[in-house]
């Protein structure tokens, strides 16, 4: 990491501290939202300023799902393979998903664009299967109209 | 005080005492493989569970962890407690063949067979060498990284520890690789051949697990510089 992006992260960390308190989930929950995922530096960052031992703060960071040591997309799509979803179709839409977007379940385009992850159950199973993108809730979707989502916003981003 | 009844014995234990250290206090033999003593209790490899309750309502407690409470009844050798023990020391056999202190621990608590499919790991996830690095060398270099099927022990971000003062105690401590076993084969798992011989067959085996600070990073605790993740 450069210099500057360590200032960043310290400053992330900082303003973030200020804005918690000393509470590490909070604070990381912060760094993941301001870079989409934890950098390094500022996990490193945090276990100084906190006073809790590297090796715990990478632990928590390992240990939850919503954070990420890898760079994340800035669209998330997330689509659920919970029992009723799968049932009506979820892992077609992960297929085709994959496909539109030539990465596997779990990876990010290399252009940064696009994160597809799977989720076991988002607790609305009466309109599964069901397709999250960027936090907005896609009921009774489609292989097709999954990838249209996309598309619309590829297209969104070109104009 | 608390006074406890363990098989049988009525004995004050004071408080704050575990019914482990009661029960050694009393000469009665439990096993233990993550417990040692310096070291805080765990209750990880379960190996030491013992039976707590009277009639109908028993349970199974890990030993280690378990405080003393008043009036409290343990029992350290039923059937339900061989039992558990021995089945809980199979699936940890079947996770680390190659150890020798688990293939010693067959051999004494009497398992004649693995049931399970032999998964050839070199880790039982103990958390032995956690607990060394942080509470007795100071060092908190290593932790638990990941969950569920992904959980490893492993320094941060997989580098190689500023923290880590190439001390050893990890490997000292572990129970799975700096005594190899390699009576350990796929077709049987378990060894025993130490127990049909006065001569141990197993201490001159070296692998890059039981590295000795030869440093090859395979054992996965302290430096990996270089290893590809």
């Amino acid at each position: 990491m450069t210099e500057v992006a360590v200032a960043e992260a310290s400053m992330v960390v900082e303003e973030s501290i200020e804005r918690q308190g000393e509470f590490l989930i909070a604070v990381l929950q912060d760094i993941q939202e301001h870079y989409n995922y934890l950098p390094e530096a500022a996990l490193q960052e945090v276990a100084a300023r906190l006073d809790i031992p590297l090796r715990d703060v990478y632990g928590v960071a390992t240990f939850y799902r919503s954070f990420s040591l890898a760079p994340k997309g800035e669209h998330i799509v997330t689509v659920c393979l919970g029992t009723a979803c799968h049932v009506r179709g979820g892992a077609r839409i992960v297929e085709a998903l994959a496909r539109e977007l030539e990465i596997e379940a779990g990876e990010t385009t290399p252009d940064l664009e696009f994160t597809l992850e799977t989720v076991n159950c988002l607790g609305c199973c009466a309109i599964g299967p069901i397709v999250v993108v960027d936090g907005e809730y896609h009921g009774e979707m489609t292989a097709q109209g999954a990838v249209n989502l996309v598309r619309k916003i590829q297209k969104a981003e070109r104009v | 005080m608390s006074r406890i009844t363990i098989d049988g014995i009525e004995i004050d234990a004071p408080e704050g005492w575990t019914v482990l250290e009661t029960a050694r206090f009393l000469g009665l033999e439990i096993p233990t493989l993550c417990y040692v003593e310096g070291l805080s209790p765990w209750g990880g490899c379960r190996l030491c569970t013992v039976e707590i309750g009277q009639g109908e309502r028993t349970k199974l407690v890990t030993a280690c962890t378990y405080p003393v409470e008043e009036g409290l009844v343990v029992r350290t050798a039923t059937k339900r407690v061989v039992e558990a023990r021995k089945l809980i020391l199979e699936l940890l056999i079947a996770q680390c063949p190659t150890s020798k202190r688990l293939q010693d621990l067959a051999a004494q608590m009497g398992v004649q067979e693995v049931r399970f499919k032999p998964k050839w790991e070199n880790c039982i996830y103990c958390g032995l060498c956690v607990r060394m690095c942080e509470e007795q060398m100071m060092a908190k270099a290593l932790g638990f990284v990941d969950r569920g099927n992904k959980l490893r022990i492993s320094t941060p971000f997989d580098k190689s520890s500023e923290e880590c003062r190439r001390c050893g105690g990890c490997m000292y401590i572990c129970p799975a690789c700096t005594l190899r076993c390699e009576g350990a084969q796929p077709e049987e798992v378990l060894c025993g051949r130490c127990e049909s011989s006065t001569q141990p067959t197993c201490l001159e085996v070296h692998d890059n697990y039981a590295c000795w600070m030869g440093l090859t990073g395979d054992c996965g605790t302290c430096v990996k510089e270089g290893a590809e993740k």
